[in-house]
C-alpha cells in the first residue's frame, strides 16, 4: 500500500515536471523570453533590484549568476551560456571582445566601483578615523581581500596598499576570498578583523548597522570602471541589448547610485 | 616548469597529518560502530557518513562560523591563542578531518565487523581482555581495511577543494593547496600551468590508489595466493 502510494506520487512528480518543462519551452518560443546575465560579485544586491524592476516592466526574465569577473570571463570563454556580462572592470570585457566572445559595439561603462575598508560594527578598530594606517595595528592579524589574480577589487586593494607603502609590511596578513563577496564574508564571520570590500556591500540594506567603513581615496587605486558587453554566442542578442539599454535609464542608474556606485557622467 | 612545489608539499603535509589523526581517531569510532549493540547506533552511523553526501560548502560554512569569534568554540580558541583558527594550517586540518572522516571510519568498521566472531569469542574465552583481543586478533585481521581507510582519507584530503576554499583564505605556504592552486590557474586562464599541476595530481592519486588496491589483492605475493 505504502509502496504503491510512493510509486504514484513519483509518477505524479515526473509528469508534472514533464508538463511544466514542455510548457516552459512553449512560452519561450512565443516571445516571452529570458536572458542569462553574468555579473561581478559587487553587483550581487544591486543587480537583483535592477533585474526585478526590468522583469516587471518588460516580462523578460533575467537570470543572474555572480562571481569574480576573471572567473566569469574564463567561464564565458569556455562556452558558458550567458547573454550579457557585467564586469567589475573594463579589461575583461575588452579581452572577450578581442577573442571574439563579445560584441565590440555593445561595450558600455555602466558604473564606477568604490573600494572601502570595512570592519564589523563592534570592532575596536577605529577604521573611520584611522583609514589604511589601521592595517598595521597589532590587533589586525588577518586582512581580507578578493583574489587579485582574477578579481578587479582585489587588484584595486593591492594597488591601494602599495600606494600608501604598506603592502610589504602587511602582505603576510592577507587572506584572499574567491571574489569580493567572499572577502566581505570573511570579515562578517569575524575570522578576519578587516577587509577590502565594495562600497556596494557596505551600504547594502542587509549590512546596515553591522559594520563601519572608510572609503579608500580614489587616487589610491586605478579607477574601477565597470563595463558591460553583449556576448557573441548569445542566442537572445536583441533581448540582451535591450537589457544593456535599460541599465542606462534613470530607473536603473538610480538603483546603482543607491548601492554606492558612481556613474560615468558624474565621476 | 611552472609547477609550484610549495603547494604540493603543503598539500602532502596536510594529507599526512589528517590521515594519521584519522587513523588514531577512527579506530575507537569504528570499533564502537562495528560491535556496539546500542539501539540508536544507526544515528551515529548516519552522522559519520554525512560528509559523503553534504556539499563541502555546507561543511566549510559551518567550520568557518564555528572557528570565528561568534561561536563559543571559536571564542575559546581565540582566548587561548589570540587568533582564529580560520586561515591557518590547523583550521584546514580540522575541516579536513571532518570532511574525510567517513573515508577512514567506514572501511575500518567494515573490516572489524568482517572478523570471524568465533575468533573473537575464542580470544575472550582464553581470558584476553577486549583491548588485548583487539590488538592481537581484530586489528591484525583488519589490516587491509585499515590500509584502505587510511589511504582513502589521505587521497581524499589531497584532492579536497570546497572546504579549503571556504575556510582557507588562499595563503601561499599556509592554506594554498594543490586544488586551490589549480582553480586559481584556471580562473586566470593559465591553462598550461593548470594542466601540469592537474596532471601531476592525477598521476599521484592514481599511483596511490593503484598501490593500495594492488597490495590488498596481494598481486605481488610470492607463492600461492588466495
Amino acid at each position: 500500500m505504502i509502496k504503491g502510494m510512493k510509486c504514484s506520487s513519483w509518477l505524479g512528480m515526473v509528469s508534472l515536471f514533464v508538463l511544466t518543462s514542455t510548457f516552459g519551452v512553449a512560452v519561450s518560443k512565443k516571445g516571452a523570453k529570458e536572458i542569462n546575465v553574468a555579473a561581478a560579485a559587487d553587483l550581487s544586491t544591486a543587480m537583483h533590484e535592477v533585474a526585478q524592476a526590468y522583469e516587471e516592466q518588460t516580462g523578460v526574465k533575467v537570470k543572474l549568476s555572480f562571481g569574480a569577473s576573471g572567473s566569469l570571463t574564463q567561464q564565458i570563454e569556455n562556452g558558458a551560456p550567458f547573454d550579457v556580462f557585467f564586469s567589475a572592470d573594463m579589461d575583461y570585457p575588452r579581452q572577450l571582445i578581442s577573442h571574439g566572445d563579445a560584441e565590440a559595439a555593445s561595450l558600455y561603462r555602466y558604473a564606477v566601483g568604490r573600494l572601502v575598508l570595512w570592519t564589523p560594527a563592534d570592532s575596536a578598530l577605529d577604521v573611520e578615523h584611522r583609514g589604511m594606517n589601521i592595517l598595521t595595528d597589532p590587533q589586525v592579524t588577518k586582512i581580507a581581500l578578493a583574489n587579485p589574480q582574477h578579481a578587479p577589487y582585489g587588484r584595486a586593494a593591492v594597488a591601494a596598499m602599495k600606494h600608501v607603502g604598506l603592502y610589504d609590511q602587511v602582505s603576510d596578513r592577507l587572506v584572499l576570498g574567491e571574489n569580493v563577496s567572499q572577502a566581505a564574508q570573511f570579515v562578517e564571520s569575524g575570522n578576519a578583523q578587516i577587509g577590502f570590500v565594495a562600497l556596494a556591500h557596505a551600504v547594502t540594506p542587509a549590512m546596515q548597522g553591522k559594520g563601519k567603513y572608510w572609503q579608500i581615496p580614489a587616487e589610491a587605486y586605478p579607477e574601477l570602471d565597470q563595463g558591460v558587453v553583449v556576448l557573441a554566442h548569445s542566442r537572445h542578442k536583441e533581448e540582451a541589448a535591450a537589457f544593456v539599454e535599460y541599465i542606462k535609464t534613470k530607473a536603473a542608474t538610480a538603483v546603482l547610485r543607491k548601492y554606492g556606485f558612481a556613474l560615468p557622467e558624474q565621476k | 616548469m611552472s609547477i609550484d612545489w610549495q603547494v604540493f608539499w603543503l598539500t602532502l603535509q596536510l594529507a599526512v597529518v589528517v590521515s594519521a589523526i584519522l587513523l588514531v581517531l577512527g579506530l575507537p569510532i569504528a570499533y564502537w560502530i562495528a560491535f556496539s549493540r546500542w539501539r540508536w547506533k544507526f544515528l551515529v552511523e548516519a552522522v559519520v557518513a554525512l560528509p559523503i553526501v553534504l556539499p563541502p560548502t555546507v561543511l566549510g560554512f559551518y567550520v568557518l562560523v564555528a572557528l570565528g569569534p561568534h561561536s563559543p568554540l571559536g571564542r575559546w580558541w581565540i582566548a587561548l591563542t589570540g587568533h582564529t583558527l580560520a586561515f591557518t594550517f590547523g583550521g584546514l586540518v580540522i575541516g579536513s578531518i571532518l570532511y574525510s572522516l567517513p573515508f577512514a571510519v567506514q572501511p575500518f568498521a567494515a573490516s572489524f565487523a568482517g572478523v570471524e566472531h568465533k575468533l573473537i569469542s575464542a580470544s575472550a574465552t582464553l581470558g584476553a581482555s577486549p583491548i588485548r583481543t583487539f590488538w592481537r586478533v581484530i586489528a591484525p585481521l583488519s589490516v587491509p581495511g585499515l590500509i584502505t581507510g587510511t589511504v582513502l582519507s589521505f587521497a581524499h584530503t589531497m584532492g579536497e577543494f570546497g572546504v579549503v576554499l571556504m575556510v582557507g583564505g588562499n595563503i601561499p605556504g599556509v592554506t594554498r593547496t594543490v586544488s586551490i592552486d589549480i582553480y586559481d590557474q584556471v580562473q586566470a586562464s593559465n591553462y598550461a600551468a593548470a594542466n601540469q599541476t592537474a596532471l601531476l595530481l592525477l598521476v599521484f592519486c592514481f599511483a596511490v590508489l593503484a598501490a593500495v588496491y594492488g597490495l590488498n589483492r596481494k598481486v605481488w605475493a610470492v607463492g600461492p595466493g588466495k
